[in-house]
């Protein structure tokens, strides 16, 4: 079993309901996010294309932040969600310096935070809550490794690609185009 | 048990073996990882708690939600799944929603203003108080000056009590700014057109168009949020898209033509369009000889209106406007061209929402699917009350074709006593500084007035004028009456109280409900217990209160919204068809067909000032909510880089913008950026507030209101056109 996320930016308005949907869901600290919105605006007017990509953690199946903490706070769970165990997190910092995706912060409280692909809803059977309240219907969660499952069928089905490839992270949000 | 290194345990934890072997005191997982879940402290965030279902009220699509709540506290909002109108999904601000509930600078108790007015001082009162000070004010103005000096501003569904309180009390001035500067326009143009308004939610079937024209509404940045799904689903189906918007809106960006068009002249583009459908008889002829009229004299009115004719009025090039016309035309029925939402542009919007509606007309999307389709509201039977007579004349009766009260129609009558004085004014849900033109103006007509009574939830600007601050709970603290929803599947939904009110705080009902017993109207709203009202009204008409209260609405069977379903079109207009030609407006002086007149572009120097929506705030209402602020905490100005660089300005540095009456506004950051005309520029509305109370909006970004110092009137129905102000830009010094 391998979890991901199918994000399609065609679909996505950058309206926000991710973000705010993970917020509320997680209840993280004001200012603080587990996803944000990039919106990429190319050519000159009026010849002009605009991209706009919903990120959050990409729960890399080879993630230096794992690898990098030095106190196995980061860790690799069912499905490879990589979460962090805040009972052994020091906020030293050495994940969030080496998440290429600049996707963890220091929680107030000293421990760092970073999206979770929402597990506790999952193991309950639930879509995490940023796929669950999206208006346009933009992301999909599931298990790539399980060619029947929707996001396996819309990662063949289209053009698709990840965030910075080079990492050499392999991440596991996929964008669809 | 073994000590794993952490490269085993990446190496293994991927297999059901590795990571059940690492479980430990783990819980009940009923999920697809529950066989090798591995438990991880802190992984839930315990947001889940009883769930109560219940209507959105941070915008007017009114959405259904189910509200966590846990230990007697609202914890997180969800979408309410299989609802007819939402889907089952929710936009930001209706997720964002317990922001508002939770905002600490919310209003606690009834204020009496202690101080000159504006001066903002007030002490706290107690709800008898405060009910008896305004109850005895507007006796005094009803004695003396009749109760038709006294006027309604309202917004929200809080606000069907108070209109019941001023319709006992007999005065016909009520008026929302919802009307006369937003929507207004496109409900009057569709009435002369099609004989009855747009309604709300809009009724365009994007879900099956093929073809979509938004002139205006920048769906994407504006979250009407059904209408938003469905343009997500035809953006991914492939239809055609076409956005006519000064700005590279968000809809823009999804759109296989965007027309950049010259602010102020879609008229043209819209007569330019009915001319090559009408041409190249892409319309459909058997839909109108069978239910239109005046076909002849559209198409002799328009006969010169070539795209040759719109191309240097418009800017958009002759080939393009052909382009677009034969796909609108090619793809009908199922090509829509939507009738917006704010509309209130130029002044001479009704005549533009014309054009939208002859076009659509000559569509024949009327009633079918991808076009406009036609649903009913589900009628709703009250307990019989007592009927008060009759209201003397309100107003704004000077603007023939208004079907709704006129807010300016009000402020003018307070300035200028004429056709007779108003003396007080009674605002629900409304902050008239942020919503109306000219604010300035606004400030004088409220320093003749004799009372200004304001119930709200935050200590909104307008709060800060009154003489009586009555504090609302909010939507997740009460009940409101029950809202009947004209949409695909018609459906009576429940608004119900979530947690007890916060503070001091009272249901809009009951407030009303207080003023009436006080003022000897008890029998026209009699309502002491909300809950036995609801059930009663619930059971005449044919609902289950319990049922409403469990799943949050109930559907309704109505008679068919499409044609394909068995609809059979009928028009309200006097022809009994859709008029093309409006023999209507002919008599009463006005074009008969839409005709372009030119409005004054921007002088050298300067830009026309454009504004709009962002997805997280709805209006001035949100900037303040936690949550919702700290997605979007302030507002940027967009100028087309080549103005910026003329300019000396430079991404991202702070300016002001001065309108032509020397008006300055606060600070604002520059977004200097391509996807702007460059003879106009563009902020989001709803920021820069000015009431220190908003602890976390106060200062924060420039206010679009306090440029708008002039509009031009709809002389049809009293609209206020406001982007018609232009400003220049002046670099704030670091």
């Amino acid at each position: 079993m391998r979890y991901a996320m199918v994000i399609d930016t065609v679909r996505c308005v950058g309206c926000n309901a991710c973000v705010v949907a993970c917020k509320t869901e997680n209840d993280t600290p004001e200012g603080f996010a587990r996803d944000w919105l990039r919106y990429v605006v190319t050519g000159t007017f009026p010849d002009l294309s605009r991209e706009i990509y919903s990120e959050r953690c990409n729960h890399c199946d080879n993630p230096p932040s794992v690898h990098n903490c030095p106190t196995g706070a980061s860790q690799i769970v069912e499905g490879g969600l990589v979460v962090v165990d805040r009972s052994k997190c020091t906020g030293c910092k050495a994940c969030v310096a080496s998440c290429p995706y600049n996707a963890r912060y220091v929680h107030p409280d000293g421990h760092v935070d970073k999206c979770t692909f929402c597990i506790h809803r999952v193991r309950k059977g639930l879509d995490p809550a940023c796929v669950e309240s999206c208006p346009t219907e933009a992301m999909t969660f599931g298990d790539v490794d399980d060619p029947d499952s929707e996001v396996s069928r819309l990662i063949r089905s289209r053009k698709v690609h990840v965030n910075n490839p080079a990492s050499g992270c392999d991440p596991q949000v996929y964008y669809l185009t | 048990m073994r000590k794993w290194t952490r490269r085993e345990f990446i190496r293994v934890s991927g297999t059901a073996a590795g990571a059940a072997a690492l479980a430990a005191g783990s819980g009940v997982f009923a999920g697809a990882g529950a066989a090798d879940a591995k438990h991880v402290p802190g992984l839930d965030p315990g947001t889940d708690g009883d769930v109560v279902p219940s209507f959105c009220e941070i915008c007017f699509w009114k959405c259904g939600i189910q509200v966590h709540v846990k230990k007697g506290r609202a914890t997180k909002i969800q979408p309410l799944g299989s609802h007819p109108l939402s889907n089952g999904m929710l936009c930001p601000r209706g997720l964002g929603g317990t922001g508002m509930l939770y905002d600490p600078d919310r209003l606690r108790t009834p204020l009496v203003r202690t101080g000159g007015r504006g001066g903002q001082k007030f002490r706290e009162a107690t709800w008898d108080e405060a009910i008896d000070r305004v109850a005895a004010a507007m006796k005094k103005i009803k004695d003396t000056h009749g109760a038709e000096a006294l006027a309604l501003f309202y917004h929200g569904t809080g606000s069907g009590f108070f209109k019941k309180l001023m319709k006992a009390y007999g005065t016909p001035n009520m008026a929302a700014p919802s009307y006369a500067q937003c929507r207004g326009p496109r409900d009057e143009a569709w009435v002369l057109t099609y004989g009855h308004t747009v309604g709300s939610p809009e009724p365009v079937d994007m879900a099956a168009a093929d073809c979509i024209v938004l002139l205006g509404p920048p769906l994407g940045e504006t979250m009407h949020h059904t209408a938003v799904q469905e343009f997500a689903g035809a953006v991914s189906r492939g239809a055609d898209i076409i956005t006519v918007d000064p700005r590279f809106s968000i809809a823009a960006g999804k759109s296989r033509h965007w027309l950049p068009i010259r602010p102020g002249t879609d008229i043209a583009l819209l007569l330019a369009w009915i001319h090559v459908i009408l041409e190249e008889g892409l319309y459909d002829s058997k839909f109108i000889e069978e239910h239109a009229g005046g076909l002849d004299l559209l198409r002799k009115a328009v006969e010169d209106h070539t795209p040759a004719w719109a191309y240097p009025i418009t800017g958009i090039r002759p080939e393009q406007i052909v382009a677009t016309a034969r796909v609108i035309g090619q793809r009908r029925p199922r090509s829509v061209i939507h009738p917006g939402r704010h509309v209130t542009w130029y002044g001479d919007d009704t005549q533009r929402l014309r054009a939208v509606a002859i076009l659509n007309a000559l569509l024949g999307n009327y009633g079918r699917r991808g076009g406009l389709f036609v649903p009913s509201k589900p009628e709703l039977q009250g307990p019989k009350w007592p009927k008060p007579a009759g209201p003397p004349a309100g107003v704004n009766d000077s603007f023939a074709f208004a079907g709704e009260g006129v807010t300016t129609s009000i402020v003018d009558a307070t300035l200028t006593g004429k056709p007779y004085d108003i003396r007080g004014w009674f605002v629900y849900g409304t902050n008239l500084p942020i919503s109306f033109p000219n604010p300035y103006r606004l400030e004088k007509a409220i320093q003749k007035l004799d009372l200004l009574v304001a119930v709200d939830t935050m200590p909104m600007e307008i709060t800060g004028w009154a003489d009586v601050v009555l504090p609302e709970c909010t939507y997740l603290e009460r009940y409101d009456d029950l809202y009947a929803c004209a949409w695909k599947k018609p459906f009576v939904a429940l608004r119900q109280p979530v947690v007890e009110p916060l503070y001091d705080s009272k249901p809009g009902w009951w407030i009303a409900r207080q003023l009436a017993k006080k003022l000897g109207l008890g029998r026209y709203l009699p309502v002491d217990d909300m809950q036995e009202y609801l059930r009663e009204k619930a059971r005449l008409s044919g609902l289950d209160f319990d049922v409403l209260a469990k799943r949050g609405f109930q559907l309704v069977p109505g008679p068919p919204a499409f044609v394909e379903d068995g609809l059979s079109p009928v028009f309200d207009t006097p022809s009994k068809k859709i008029e093309l030609y409006s023999e209507t407006l002919e008599a009463a002086g006005l074009d008969p067909v839409p005709r372009y007149t030119p409005h004054p572009q921007a002088p050298p120097g300067m830009l026309r000032l454009l504004f709009g929506r962002v997805p997280v705030h709805t209006f001035g209402r949100t900037t303040n909510a936690p949550i919702l602020s700290e997605i979007m905490a302030e507002n940027q100005v967009w100028v087309h880089n080549a103005v910026a660089r003329k300019h000396g300005l430079k991404r991202g540095q702070m300016v002001r913008l001065v309108n032509q009456d020397g008006k300055r506004s606060d600070p604002i950051k520059l977004r200097a950026t391509e996807a702007i005309r460059r003879d106009c520029c563009y902020m989001p509305h709803g920021f820069g507030h000015g009431d220190k109370r908003l602890r976390r909006a106060y200062g924060r970004g420039a206010s679009d209101s306090a440029l708008i110092t002039r509009f031009e009137v709809d002389p049809l129905m009293g609209g206020t056109g406001m982007n018609v102000n232009f400003v220049s830009i002046e670099a704030v010094e670091a």
